[in-house]
């Protein structure tokens, strides 16, 4: 049963605190709502507009920039690629983690702690620093400026988390129930797909977003490996449009909205699994 | 070797080895090869001879790579220093408000994560128009509010542009401490809580006293994530001063640095390998020595009940 937590303060310093606290609150709230709210604003708006009157509603809502980063500013394009980068990356990194996790976790041989120690290699040391030799092999296996470079690295870079996650549940997993399933005849792989994974759906739910967002967000490795415009996801997308299109503050902020806006869609669906997610590298 | 054996060790192969080859490939042999690579001169990127430490004394004690470094590493330290200080004393706070039920908890909750889920990219570019001298919005609202003197050069100014960008990356990021934190003091016992009270302990001394000790093993989770942060800014700095670390290297990191040394548009435009791998092998051994003695420092002061 959780008890009551509440502050239970009846001095004078007490009741001024609480007050101030939820100011510093509110306003916070209100330091990462408004931004937000005038950049949707903003990009309905014309550039002449949102400098002479940055707040507030547009006297007139135009829809065309939105047409124009979408079209001709190549956003249609970047969208669809970070869609398929992220997806066939997280597809790898679910499908190569849990069956390495399953590998580590369910059995008992001499190089199970030296194979773990391999994959968690990756989770403290950030990628972006060896990412000379990284941009060689990348070159020497014929992948620069291709999506499948992005989706290699990113399935490499998710990997040591994601071992560390799912090998940690499944190794909570009583062992009788695989022994019942070799019972019936089972074979290894039996035991993965249909004993081990439905348990494990909800880390792998959680794995999902952790991984996720960052593989979508990121901007360091397509920059180095992606030169083709019509390759390029989102964030790497963006900074070119924003290179190009300088003094059109209303296609800019469009740009922002059609970047930010799939975020805040899918968060107010999912609020709980996002911050489960994301967080659950920290907490255990 | 038996049959059976035999079995069990090709299932274990076929298990492991994809997403290990992968990580070989991607992860463990590119960082072996910075080190060796930091190793050689390079002419481009071809490599020529062996130099031993040669590159690493360049970054330590020669013009111009010393005072670059120096200067992009100051700036680092500036970023944890600001961020342990700054917005995670505040994730410290929201987070025990939340977990105390204040009034609007959940709803606070909620909204304190939204920017955590944007690209960098996005908010990077996002605050760069907001804070542009004469057309951001910013500025414009000081104007209208009557504080002219407060308008500033934000991203152009060189005392400014650091703290600056730090400041945006914080209302990025705060929501996450605040979280990491509020899971923290959820795993304190309840009946820890309860006894304190009916000590007749005040809010003060339970919050310093028994729930701050009590989460050091989060304190240690998002300081180590708060170094590794720190030590490799990249997007924040590309997007809202440009690759230089503009004004005047004012803003330039460790990691834009190596990038521009690597990639070759420092102050001679050629790519210098020996000295970009070796700034990167700095990079791993700071992080890696960072995170490795915020552990062992912290993990003294974890108390368990």
């Amino acid at each position: 049963m959780i008890g009551d937590l509440r502050f239970r303060t009846t001095g004078g310093v007490g009741r001024l605190l609480i007050p101030l606290f939820q100011i510093m609150l509110v306003g916070y709230a209100v330091l990462i709502l408004l931004p937000l709210l005038n950049m949707i604003f903003s990009s309905f708006k014309s550039t002449r507009e949102i400098f002479q009157h940055p707040y507030g509603l547009p006297s007139e809502w135009l829809v065309s920039n939105y047409r124009a980063v979408w079209v001709n500013g190549g956003f249609a394009a970047y969208f669809v690629n970070s869609v398929v980068i992220t997806g066939i990356s997280i597809a790898l990194v679910l499908l190569f983690g849990s069956m390495a996790a399953f590998g580590i976790a369910r059995y008992r041989y001499r190089l199970a702690l030296f194979v773990y120690l391999l994959f968690l290699a990756g989770i403290m040391l950030p990628l972006k620093a060896a990412i000379i030799p990284l941009f060689l092999i990348i070159r020497r296996l014929g992948l620069m400026n291709t999506r499948l470079s992005l989706i290699l690295v990113f399935t490499a870079m998710s990997l040591p988390a994601t071992v560390f996650i799912l090998t940690g549940f499944m190794r909570t997993i009583p062992r009788d129930l695989e022994d019942a399933a070799r019972i019936d005849g089972a074979n290894d792989f039996g035991i993965y797909r249909r004993v081990i994974l439905p348990l494990a759906t909800q880390s792998i739910a959680l794995v999902t977003i952790y991984n996720s967002v960052p593989i979508w967000n990121d901007f360091f490795f397509p920059l180095v490996f992606i030169q083709s415009d019509r390759l390029k996801p989102l964030p790497l997308g963006m900074s070119v449009f924003f290179g190009q299109f300088q003094t059109n503050w209303g296609l800019l902020f469009a740009a922002l909205s059609i970047a930010i806006i799939p975020m805040l869609v899918l968060y107010l669906f999912m609020s709980k699994y996002f911050i489960r997610g994301m967080t659950a590298g920290a907490i255990k | 070797m038996n049959q059976r054996t035999l079995n069990r060790s090709l299932w274990i192969s076929f298990f492991i080895l994809p997403g290990l080859l992968i990580v070989i490939v991607f992860i463990v042999t590119p960082l072996f090869l910075s080190m060796f690579n930091s190793m050689f001169a390079w002419q481009g990127i071809a490599r020529r001879e062996y130099v031993g430490f040669e590159n690493f004394v360049k970054i330590f004690s020669r013009y111009p790579y010393k005072d670059r470094f120096l200067n992009a590493f100051g700036h680092n330290v500036q970023w944890f220093v600001t961020t342990m200080v700054v917005q995670n004393s505040i994730g410290l706070l929201f987070g025990y408000l939340i977990y105390k039920r204040i009034a609007g908890a959940e709803l606070y909750q909620r909204v304190f994560f939204i920017p955590v889920l944007f690209s960098i990219v996005a908010v990077g570019f996002l605050w760069g128009l907001y804070l542009n001298p004469n057309l951001g919005i910013i500025n414009h609202l000081l104007h209208d509010i009557g504080l002219h003197s407060w308008a500033r050069s934000w991203l152009g100014d060189e005392k400014l542009a650091t703290p600056s960008i730090i400041a945006v990356n914080m209302w990025r990021w705060v929501g996450f401490p605040t979280l990491v934190f509020y899971a923290g003091y959820n795993t304190v016992p309840q009946d820890a809580v309860e006894a304190a009270y009916l000590d007749g302990v005040g809010e003060w001394t339970l919050f310093w006293k028994i729930m701050v000790p009590l989460i050091v093993p989060a304190i240690t989770i998002i300081t180590v994530l708060t170094l590794i942060g720190s030590l490799n800014v990249f997007e924040q700095v590309y997007t809202m001063a440009g690759l230089e670390g503009g004004p005047y290297f004012s803003t330039d990191t460790l990691s834009t640095l190596f990038y521009r040394t690597a990639f070759g548009a420092v102050d001679s435009g050629i790519p210098e390998v020996g000295i970009g791998s070796a700034i990167g092998v700095v990079i791993y051994v700071l992080t890696f020595g960072a995170s490795a003695v915020s552990v062992l420092g912290l993990r003294s002061r974890e108390v368990e009940l």
